[in-house]
């Protein structure tokens, strides 16, 4: 039987672009979005295109208490689970009003653990599986202009170093991979320099060979990797004067 | 957020807000007040420029595919080079395709694109099933021959005025193989080679390139390109349905003019002088290279330099083709402005509303921008509308209004129904601008 690949999160761009990546590869599918109108193209094209199986089921990472129900009740067990959701929320309001902040927070964070916590523990009982989360750079250093969702990231890219950590006793594999700008719905309205920004295929690829090699993390615009270096290595007492 | 935005041809240049949308509900609400579709930007001019544009390369995915009778629902957005990668393994192909396979299917619609076989097989509108339009009025519109035909004759060749092509079902043309069975055929002048059109209309696919810049007894000297898919007799059995996508190389930055006619000169001279001297070459060739010779360059379009270029498309009624092609060509000739090569196809008969096409002869070229260029094309639009022709508005990036209002007859018809489907103009273009189409 062909291995099965759970996304959370498939109703985005960077999300479609990964499951096609693997269905190319023979993957069956199963999509999870808290919108689950919206995965009805997506099934059917990659159904049409790579003729797989391919399911689709209701997940909201803001509704912890339906996420062991809602992994329990997959009709396929996952061999490798894709955490793509993420919130970017508008920083300057998140700084007015909790309930702006919170959700950052929650769907960044909590609700990533709150489900990996579950896959965490079946594919430990199983002795197998991969587990691949989507951070961001924006976690490896806050800056004022979004350290909500950055800080949010820094704790899942914690959290997922930590599941490596345990899993890889088990035979698990854990790869975060923080992909820099990608050209996505996300940052519509941000410019980005055009060579550090990446298409969501370029992102699919690295995502699909970094879980078949079984890299740990990884950026997907090697630049980035330097990009971070620099900006890591700036003292504090210089870097709160920047804007960034 | 504000960008520059340009076609294929880079002129114009424009400033432009974009928004995209893979989710139909999500665009509704997003729609500025007056915006043009925005395919993959592969016309050649302001068809798909404005102020606000939609880019619709999101919205494509592939909704069903009716692998026994061969009929396909895709998304708007969608390129046909993803459409030959599923169709392609399982023994199907495009109805008609332009030189590029980098285009979306709301393009072609919107362009009622044709191909080598249009004398045979129409253009793209020909092979329509159904197909759904977001209008100006707000709402997503079912439109065939038989359902709302004034919207759907208005949005075929329609340049995206009636509003957003959402979802197209069509039907595709069966294959044996991916390989095209082809000839060609050396002419010594423009007599001889439509002297050829006129005796292969038979054959599926058909196009020549001819040489502009020759004079006297070899004016209009081409060789003409014939093509049948090809049966699996013909082929290694194993790659008989293999699509082919690799891009050679990439042109990385704006070259000097001066490059291409180089390049095309060196590419004509070494077919037309082929170390044999046949006259008639046949050889069995993959079909991305018989339709797409171009596309294995990404950008080529750069080799024309910054100040872009235009390509000149029109097409000449059959009785007067002749005295036409001649009289334009010995102008051209004559300029010495045009490029080396043109491409010249026999159209078949068609009767649209404002898709371009008519029986005919239509020739093609590029004109790199340079000072008296536009001025110089003026005086051939002329020539064009005297003989009774038309410009390809998906080729345009510079005629002037009069021009297309005496060429297209059936434009009055056509604004009509913009009115009833667009009354408040919520779709709009520098194109439509600039021929008055919206008023
Ligand atoms: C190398 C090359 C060869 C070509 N050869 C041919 C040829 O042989 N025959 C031919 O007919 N054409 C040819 N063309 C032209 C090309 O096929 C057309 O211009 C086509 O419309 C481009 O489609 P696009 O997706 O790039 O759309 P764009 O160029 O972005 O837009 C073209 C038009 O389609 C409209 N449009 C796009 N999407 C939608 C939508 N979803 N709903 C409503 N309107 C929409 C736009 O508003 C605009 O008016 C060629 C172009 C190139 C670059
Ligand atoms: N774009 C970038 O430059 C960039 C850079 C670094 C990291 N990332 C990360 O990459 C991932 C994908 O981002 P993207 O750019 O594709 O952004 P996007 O288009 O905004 O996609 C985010 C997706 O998350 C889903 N989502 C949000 N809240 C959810 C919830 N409570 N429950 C279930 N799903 C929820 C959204 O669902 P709906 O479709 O229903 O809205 C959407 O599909 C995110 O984790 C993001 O943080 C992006």
């Amino acid at each position: 039987m062909e291995e099965n690949v759970l996304i959370l999160g498939a109703a985005s761009d960077m999300a479609v672009a990964i499951a096609r990546k693997f269905a190319s590869a023979g993957y069956s599918l199963t999509l999870a979005a808290r919108n689950v109108e919206k995965l009805e193209a997506i099934a059917a094209d990659l159904k049409v295109r790579y003729n797989v199986a391919v399911a689709s089921v209701k997940f909201d990472a803001l509704d912890f208490a339906s996420h062991e129900q809602f992994y329990h009740s997959l009709a396929e067990r996952p061999d490798v689970v894709v955490c793509v959701f993420g919130l970017l929320g508008d920083q300057f309001e998140a700084q007015q009003h909790w309930k702006a902040c919170e959700e950052i927070l929650f769907t960044n964070y909590v609700g990533a653990v709150s489900i990996l916590n579950v896959v965490a523990n079946d594919f430990e009982r199983q002795k197998r599986g991969t587990i691949i989360g989507i951070s961001s750079v924006a976690g490896d250093r806050g800056r004022q202009s979004n350290y909500f969702y950055g800080s949010a990231k820094a704790g899942f890219t914690a959290y997922l170093s930590g599941l490596r950590n345990r899993l890889y006793h088990h035979g698990v594999h854990v790869v975060t991979v923080k992909p820099g700008f990608v050209k996505t719905r996300m940052i519509e309205n941000i410019k980005t320099p055009g060579p550090i920004t990446a298409s969501v295929k370029k992102v699919a690829d690295s995502v699909f060979t970094a879980s078949k090699r079984k890299r740990d993390s990884i950026y997907v615009l090697s630049v980035w990797a330097l990009i971070m270096l620099v900006i890591r290595f700036i003292p504090e007492a210089v870097f709160k004067r920047l804007k960034l | 957020m504000k960008k520059s935005i340009t076609n294929w041809n880079n002129f114009p240049v424009v400033e432009a807000k974009e928004i995209s949308f893979d989710f139909q509900k999500d665009l509704v609400p997003k729609l500025a007040h007056s915006s043009i579709p925005h395919g993959n930007g592969r016309c050649y001019g302001d068809a798909s420029l404005y102020s606000d544009v939609v880019n619709t390369l999101r919205f494509d995915k592939v909704l069903a595919f009716d692998e026994h009778y061969g009929i396909i629902t895709c998304q708007s957005g969608v390129l046909l080079s993803d459409l030959l990668q599923i169709i392609v393994p399982r023994g199907w192909f495009l109805p008609v395709t332009p030189g590029t396979k980098f285009i979306t299917v709301g393009g072609a619609v919107a362009s009622d694109v044709h191909g080598k076989n249009h004398h045979v097989d129409g253009a793209f509108s020909n092979h329509i099933v159904a197909m759904t339009v977001l209008t100006g009025t707000g709402e997503t519109l079912v439109c065939n021959k038989d359902t709302n035909p004034d919207l759907f004759w208005a949005t075929c060749g329609g340049m995206g005025l009636t509003g957003i092509i959402l979802e197209v079902k069509f039907s595709l043309k069966r294959i044996q193989s991916a390989y095209i069975r082809q000839k060609q055929i050396k002419a010594a002048n423009l007599d001889e080679v439509m002297e050829l059109f006129g005796r292969n209309m038979d054959s599926t696919y058909s196009v020549a390139w001819i040489d502009c810049l020759k004079s006297g007894k070899h004016f209009g000297r081409s060789i003409l390109m014939l093509g049948e898919h090809a049966d699996t007799g013909e082929t290694q059995a194993e790659h008989k349905l293999t699509p082919r996508e690799k891009a050679l190389f990439t042109v990385p930055f704006h070259f000097p003019s001066f490059v291409l006619n180089g390049f095309s000169v060196k590419v004509f001279n070494a077919l037309y002088y082929a170390k044999n001297y046949k006259r008639e070459i046949n050889s069995v060739s993959h079909y991305d290279g018989f339709f797409y010779p171009l596309d294995s360059i990404l950008s080529w379009n750069k080799i024309y330099g910054k100040r872009g270029f235009v390509q000149y498309q029109f097409v000449i009624p059959f009785d007067a083709s002749r005295e036409g092609l001649k009289n334009i060509l010995a102008r051209i000739n004559k300029m010495g402005m045009g490029s080396f090569l043109a491409v010249l196809k026999l159209f078949g008969d068609q009767e649209n509303l404002i898709s371009f096409p008519m029986k005919g002869y239509t020739l093609a070229l590029d004109f790199p921008i340079r000072d008296g260029l536009f001025g110089f094309l003026d005086e051939l639009d002329q020539v064009v509308a005297d003989y009774g022709g038309r410009i390809y508005l998906s080729k345009d990036a510079r005629m002037k209004k009069e021009i297309f209002w005496k060429t297209y007859p059936r434009a009055r018809e056509f604004q009509e129904i913009l009115k009833k489907y667009d009354p408040e103009n919520r779709f709009n273009s520098h194109l439509a601008q600039r021929l008055m189409l919206k008023v």
